[in-house]
């Protein structure tokens, strides 16, 4: 197993107690599969991701990378990670931002150039090379996102969100674009979503998330052979099978939420 | 004539109006006879003193000619001034940097040296004077310790304010893509931090430019605010005046400078204002 889950606990002290973010999750993600996440608003989709990610590891379980319990303690250039909000450096350019990884593994100045060079034309980017990140736009930033984190060479991807903030239009040519990648350089993806057409156009598994505490409710596989037509009754079908369980959640969700406001 | 071109004279011509018009105001009611003009002269004399006051005294005989250009008194008083302010605010601002950047990001540090940092920055420079005098006698020495001061503070708590500031997300961006603890620091937390040190500079340096002034009326013999005490005391009221001009139109040079150096630095930053 690549990714192995186990048993895995969060909380978070708040005052006057203590929230239970994820509980007893349990979830194996295989070489190369691309796994989503999702749920409503506070499931705890993120804050699995970010324990994956090591940036705020589980309070009780473990969580194996490749058999290796240690390593997702912290986070590390082996698990690249996409944000929502993008996180560019902006005061360095396009092509600094996806060069950054590689100055820090100190890789041969003609190997990072050749590296850097390829991504850029590989994301078409590479008109837009000495452009800061302020002066592009949303999917352009994400794209750069996702340069920056494929010049890593790391076998897993976590993506958190990462077209949450785009257009639709947008968000379909990068979704497209992203399996293009995933394609073509086998990663493992465990991608973080409130989408459910999102979900089924993209996993080969989706893991539902129940609302607070955050667990796995459900595993649904998607079998349907890429490219996904989202207008087929395949698609429909698991669409509407998704959207029943998140939707329970949702509810209980809204339903914490307004008692939340009216118990001031 | 474009109608671009007519609104760029228009323009142009709100500018001036009002200057003129108070030049124009001051020039009348000098030679209206009301005011004694060693209280204060006129427009047209007062330009006159600058001039006296800006070229060299001696006609051009050898050497350098850009030398020769510059020999004159306010040129000399101008140079000490700027040298004081540069010299001082560097001094500052290299004691400032480190300190701040070292407090922002340590909280043991900051801690350590916050109390210390809160009891004195309140204290103007100015009021360092006396102590400064009883220390370092008069002439340079004193001046550069009060005007580092001046710029030390400012520039200090604003690196500390930026290094807080840094949004978490970029630490663990780069944190993700293996940025060691040094990486961190020198590429991502002190950019980051960047607007805010920029802006104390800016303070900071103004800060030093009033610190100057005051610093040469009271302790050193050199300089433009030398120069305008030293009037007074011969009530040469149009070389005062003449001496203040020169100090707005050396401050106006320094702040155009930082603004330029912020753009330049800052040209990656969303939010810079473009004036």
């Amino acid at each position: 197993m690549f990714i192995h889950i186990e048993n895995v606990n969060k909380s978070f002290p708040v005052p006057g107690g203590e929230v239970i973010a994820l509980k007893d999750i349990n979830l194996d993600v295989g070489e190369g599969e691309f796994v989503c996440l999702l749920g409503p608003s506070g499931c705890g989709k993120s804050t699995l991701l970010y324990a994956i990610a090591g940036f705020s590891p589980p309070t009780s379980g473990s969580i194996a990378i490749n058999g290796r319990t240690d390593i997702a303690r912290f986070p590390g250039p082996d698990r690249g990670m996409v944000f929502q909000e993008y996180a560019l450096f902006p005061w360095m350019t396009v092509e600094q931002n996806i060069r950054f990884g590689l100055e820090i593994k100190r890789l041969p100045k003609a190997e990072m150039n050749g590296k850097v060079d390829t991504l850029l034309r590989k994301l078409n980017l590479y008109e837009f090379r000495e452009r800061f990140p302020k002066d592009l736009s949303g999917g352009m930033n994400q794209r750069v996102a996702i340069a920056r984190v494929l010049a890593l060479d790391s076998p897993i991807m976590l993506m958190d969100e990462p077209f949450g903030a785009l257009d639709a239009l947008t968000r379909r040519t990068l979704q497209d674009e992203l399996l293009r990648i995933w394609d073509d350089y086998r990663k493992t993806i465990v991608f973080v979503t409130h989408s459910i057409e999102e979900s089924v156009y993209l996993a080969d598994r989706v893991a539902v998330m129940t609302y607070r505490p955050g667990t796995i409710k459900r595993e649904v596989h998607i079998a349907m052979p890429r490219p996904r037509d989202s207008a087929s009754a395949e698609f429909n079908a698991l669409k509407k099978e998704l959207s029943k369980l998140v939707m329970e959640e949702q509810m209980r969700y809204t339903q914490t939420e307004i008692q939340g406001y009216t118990a001031d | 004539m474009g109608a671009a071109s007519f609104r760029g004279i228009l323009n142009f011509a709100r500018g001036v109006v009002i200057p003129v018009a108070v030049l124009v105001l001051w020039q009348l009611l000098a030679m209206s006879g009301w005011v004694n003009p060693q209280i204060l002269p006129s427009p047209v004399q007062v330009a006159a003193k600058w001039w006296e006051y800006l070229r060299p005294i001696a006609s051009y005989s050898e050497g350098s000619y850009a030398l020769w250009l510059v020999s004159g008194e306010l040129p000399h008083d101008t140079i000490a001034s700027l040298s004081r302010v540069v010299g001082g605010f560097l001094i500052g601002t290299l004691l400032a940097l480190p300190l701040g950047l070292l407090m922002g990001a340590s909280n043991r540090l900051y801690g350590l040296f916050n109390p210390l940092v809160q009891v004195l920055r309140p204290i103007p420079p100015i009021a360092y004077i006396p102590l400064a005098i009883l220390w370092f006698g008069l002439g340079n020495p004193p001046a550069f310790f009060l005007i580092s001061i001046g710029a030390f503070f400012p520039v200090l708590m604003n690196t500390i304010a930026g290094v807080r500031h840094v949004d978490g997300i970029y630490l663990r961006a780069a944190r993700n893509l293996g940025a060691g603890q040094m990486t961190l620091f020198s590429r991502v937390i002190v950019p980051a931090a960047m607007p805010y040190i920029l802006t104390g500079m800016r303070i900071g340096i103004g800060t030093a430019f009033i610190v100057v002034i005051v610093a040469e009326m009271i302790a050193v013999n050199s300089g433009l605010g030398y120069r305008i005490t030293e009037a007074r005391e011969y009530m040469w009221s149009d070389k005062i005046i003449a001496g203040m001009f020169t100090i707005g139109l050396l401050g106006l040079g320094i702040d155009y400078f930082m603004n330029s150096l912020n753009n330049w630095l800052l040209k990656w930053h969303r939010g810079i204002d473009q004036n």
